[in-house]
């Protein structure tokens, strides 16, 4: 019996030729009316985190849109977490399939887009020569074309702006800390009312950079990969502080909220009197959907909050290539992005630079009413940027150490 | 005998490889870069550097200990439980009651139980809504840690709450077996009180035939992961939770240090098995003497109140949970204390709608063809066994068994690289071959004692009658396995439907399911989806179960002898 089952699996793992899956050539992403042809009747699948129904339901839209004009049929994997696909992806080159992989588009940024780049799990450079490209706002807004310092280099495309927003209900707390010192006493007086999700939460990751940006003694050098030498030494101020702060976050530190939809549902059952989001409309949205009261408000830190972009990605043996880059250029073009600017959509602020647009589709921003709870962008202000990715790394490892195992 | 092999003898063997193959194959692909070598990934020399990393992590043992102490506890309590029960209340009237609100558990996905549990019992939860703020004295919730505290007690408690329903299941499913009811009479004619004479008499028999259903049940519980990640501690979690994250690292170093801790959760699976098989040996002895003894224990009120407590313990609070996620399906605004929603709306169902016909389509289909491909291999089997007189050796039922054993996270990503190289992977056959491999076992589980246990010498009456072998199984064991059949074709059913990481890994994503759509939308930790899901996932099952209980007596309505004493 037993000998049977390792022929059988020894045959399983050698005889079968991973060359079955041809290379096929790559599509040239500079001759669009090319790639417009060859995307039609292609079959897109879109893996993207799946934990936000109103994300899931504009992307649902920007499919039927795309199926109606290009013939490009987009079919979202839901995803509870992106590294799931990242897995996916370097499974399928471990095992040898260089063409038609399960995955053509993947919603992607930070460290997962560092990984696969550094990999060649990506396939490009494709992005910048979309022809929504022009109107992305390179200038305005740096962070799309640099993911956490990676320079993207075309491999992946933005879709929405991502920017770290507070938010307070003015019934309970009128006026909330506006500084991470200011915080950090607030949470020592008013104990088990804040908490942030445990790293490696995405989310909980960025809190605790834009901690270290406040408290660092050089901030510069969050911009540079991790200088070994110095890290201790660096770090030393924001370890202080969350030390003194952990005892006085909720349930005193030795449980945290999982992901960062967590903290909205902590806020609406009174657990926690401060909560954060990277979607800046987050609260009106929440408002709107009767998930907060309607007096909570938005805000940001006095030096600014942390912000990136969310990109889209196509791995290297995607079948669909041509599909997913018309897909990722409707997802930039104007009227997508104004689309999914509508708080009563999904509320994530734009990429597109708004002076230059044509009247006509500057008109459609500025249509929109941004909800009682969002910040304008002039509030909003200058986002600060990522810090290289392997701090996010560092980070995660030590948090891991010092506050992980508090039981 | 015929002298050629009849395609019946090879069943076993095509079982066993369709089983055994896939989880070995996997197993190695996890085991293997566990030790370094993953060539793809950069890792071509075998060495113990992702063993150092791991057991350098801080917290691991803890984590380690932590799922050795829930699972075994679990399980440990979650049998005392079905025993102290069955045993106070069977043949009762308040049996039929009990049997009654503990049954449609069994259909509630481990995560939503969960889920409805956290909710009940959270400081800002539906207990404390209701208290407060009249006996709290504040519209505040307390900064308690509830759930995830740190001896994982709610953890065991949402496990026991789901295992209780499987373990009554199955020893109901193997009561009739037993002849209960003579040696109880006789027992209470000897003195003996209800509780005694149970344990004492049926006990014995069938512990024999539910110990596969309990050593699954351990496994599980050791290596779970939704109900520890909603319940369980989170400083640090237990070792499956831990693996997951690490699973979802894009950096390819924690890839292989997360090899080598599924390794671990293998060694832990195997630890608690061995633990707890020492456990059943002292219990045979000490029980060995007990029964000497001859304690009858005639008044054991106490002891049958417990039971009923106990039962009571077991289903209301997930039932009332479940309850708090139904609500939440339909709530608008609803904030603490208020003890239900300011306003109803069907937004949260609405919004599911649109797809919810084709993912139910396709969960269907999936669950109906594993289950279906299950029943024909494993009758084949028992069939076989029962004509050539011989009963599934030790290393064939460990094949058998290894993947309810062998933790989920160990081998399905060495599996689905497996599926890729071979090119079966992201479609539903795919799919329906991955559940074939969990279905399986949980149909042969609840199919082989019942089997084992049917009189041989029904099928030597009918063979002196004239029939032939094919008639017997058609006209007389078929049809007396009907219940246990249905039971079966239920449990795998609930099996097939609540499978995730399978589904979305062989699956490619391309094959989305009523759970795969469930589980991404959970990640976003929202009640009312979680409910309109939960329900949902939910409802399937409960319509098999209830399809297997409702059946045989309405097949049966002629036999009095082959309706189950309730």
């Amino acid at each position: 019996m037993l000998r049977t089952l390792f022929t059988t699996l020894a045959s399983g793992l050698l005889f079968v030729s991973p060359s079955a899956w041809a290379e096929s050539p790559d599509p040239d992403p500079s001759d669009w009316p090319a790639i417009v042809e060859a995307a039609d009747g292609q079959e897109v699948f879109f893996h993207a985190w799946g934990g936000d129904p109103r994300r899931n339901d504009y992307i649902a839209w920007a499919a039927r849109e795309v199926e109606d004009r290009y013939g490009v049929s987009v079919t979202q994997v839901k995803l509870a977490d992106t590294g799931e696909a990242v897995a996916r992806v370097a499974a399928e080159k471990a095992a040898g399939r260089v063409a038609d992989g399960a995955v053509d588009l993947i919603w992607i940024n930070g460290p997962n887009f560092a990984s696969m780049k550094s990999q060649d799990l990506l396939f490009g450079p494709w992005a910048e020569e979309l022809p929504s490209w022009r109107y992305v706002d390179v200038d305005g807004k740096p962070t799309v074309r640099n993911d956490f310092t990676v320079p993207t280099e075309g491999y992946e495309a933005p879709w929405g702006m991502a920017q770290i927003v507070f938010y307070h209900d003015t019934a309970r707390l009128p006026d909330p800390p506006r500084s991470i010192a200011a915080l950090g006493e607030w949470v020592e007086t008013n104990p088990g009312r804040f908490s942030y999700p445990a790293p490696p939460d995405f989310l909980g990751l960025t809190f605790l950079k834009q901690a270290a940006i406040a408290l660092i003694p050089e901030p510069d050098a969050l911009q540079q990969p991790v200088d070994d030498a110095r890290y201790a030494e660096l770090t030393a101020p924001l370890w202080t502080w969350l030390d003194d702060v952990t005892p006085g976050l909720w349930r005193g530190g030795r449980a945290y909220p999982q992901t960062g939809t967590t903290l909205k549902q902590l806020m609406s059952d009174g657990e926690i009197e401060i909560a954060f989001s990277f979607n800046q409309s987050e609260a009106s949205a929440a408002i709107a959907n009767g998930e907060l009261p309607d007096t909570v408000r938005s805000y940001v830190l006095k030096d600014g909050t942390i912000g990136n972009a969310n990109f889209v990605a196509i791995p290297f043996n995607s079948g669909a290539k041509e599909g997913a880059m018309v897909f990722a250029n409707f997802l930039m073009s104007p009227e997508a992005q104004a689309h999914g600017q509508d708080p009563a959509v999904l509320g994530n602020f734009t990429v597109l630079a708004l002076d230059k647009l044509d009247a006509d589709d500057r008109a459609r921003f500025d249509a929109l009413d941004l909800g009682v709870a969002t910040l304008s962008p002039e509030e909003l202000g200058q986002s600060l940027p990522e810090p290289h990715p392997s701090w996010m790394d560092r980070l995660a490892v030590d948090w891991s150490a010092r506050y992980g195992v508090r039981n | 005998m015929k002298p050629f092999v009849s395609p019946l003898s090879l069943v076993p063997r095509i079982t066993m490889a369709l089983l055994a193959f896939p989880v070995l194959a996997g197993l190695a692909g996890t085991v293997i870069p566990g030790l370094g070598w993953m060539p793809a990934l950069g890792g071509t020399r075998f060495d113990l550097a992702p063993w150092a990393a791991l057991v350098s992590t801080p917290g691991i043992w803890r984590s380690a200990g932590l799922s050795l102490a829930t699972g075994l506890g679990a399980t440990a309590i979650s049998l005392g439980a079905v025993i102290l029960i069955v045993a106070s209340w069977h043949g009762t009237r308040a049996f039929r009651l009990i049997r009654h609100t503990i049954s449609p558990i069994l259909s509630v996905p481990h995560a939503a139980a969960a889920f409805g549990l956290a909710f009940l019992i959270a400081p800002s939860g539906w207990i404390m809504r209701a208290l407060s703020p009249w006996v709290t004295g504040s519209d505040r919730p307390p900064d308690w840690l509830l759930p995830g505290d740190p001896w994982g007690l709610s953890l065991v408690a949402g496990l026991v709450a789901k295992e209780i329903p499987f373990l009554l299941l199955m020893t109901l499913a193997a009561l009739p077996q037993a002849d209960a009811d003579r040696s109880l009479r006789v027992a209470a004619m000897l003195g003996y009180g209800r509780v005694s004479a149970w344990t004492k008499c049926v006990l014995p028999r069938i512990y024999g035939q539910i110990r596969l259903p309990v050593y699954a049940v351990l496994a599980y519980s050791l290596a779970n992961v939704e109900t520890a990640i909603i319940l369980g501690p989170s400083t640090p979690p237990t070792l499956a939770v831990q693996l997951t994250t690490w699973m979802r690292d894009p950096d390819l170093a924690v890839w292989l240090m997360a090899s080598a801790g599924a390794t671990l959760q293998v060694l832990i699976v195997f630890l608690g098995l061995g633990i707890w098989t020492t456990g059943e040996r002292l219990a045979r002895r000490v029980g060995y003497a007990w029964i000497l003894h001859g304690g009858r224990l005639p008044n054991d009120a106490v002891l049958r109140a417990a039971g009923g407590l106990l039962a009571l313990f077991a289903s209301v609070p997930v039932l009332l949970g479940i309850a708090g996620l139904a609500t939440w399906s339909f709530a608008g605004f609803w904030a603490f204390p208020e003890i239900l929603p300011d306003r109803f709306t069907l937004q949260n169902w609405q919004r599911a709608a649109p797809g919810l016909f084709s993912l139910s389509a396709t969960t269907l289909t999936i669950a109906f063809l594993s289950v279906a491909l299950a029943l024909v291999l494993v009758l084949g089997c028992l069939e076989n066994g029962t004509r050539r007189r011989q009963r599934a050796g030790r290393w064939a039922l460990l094949l058998l068994y290894l993947p309810l054993i062998v933790p989920q996270i160990a081998f399905l990503f060495g599996l689905q690289i497996l599926g890729l190289r071979i090119g079966l992977d992201g479609s539903l056959f795919a799919v329906v071959l991955a559940h074939l491999i969990f279905v399986l076992p949980y149909i042969y589980l609840s199919l082989a004692d019942p089997w084992a246990s049917l009189d041989p010498r029904l099928g030597v009456a009918a063979a002196t009658l004239g029939a032939s072998e094919n008639r017997i199984f058609w006209r007389l064991r078929l049809p007396m396995m009907l219940a246990p059949i249905l039971t079966a074709a239920a449990v795998g059913f609930a099996v097939s439907i609540a499978l995730y990481l399978p589904t979305l890994l062989i699956g490619a994503g391309r094959v989305p399911t009523l759970t795969t759509e469930a589980v991404a939308l959970a990640a976003g930790g929202d009640r009312r989806l979680i409910g309109v899901y939960g329900l949902l996932q939910a409802a399937l099952p409960f319509i098999g179960f209830a399809l297997a209980l409702l059946l045989p007596p309405l097949v049966w309505r002629n036999r009095r002898r082959m309706r189950i004493a309730a």
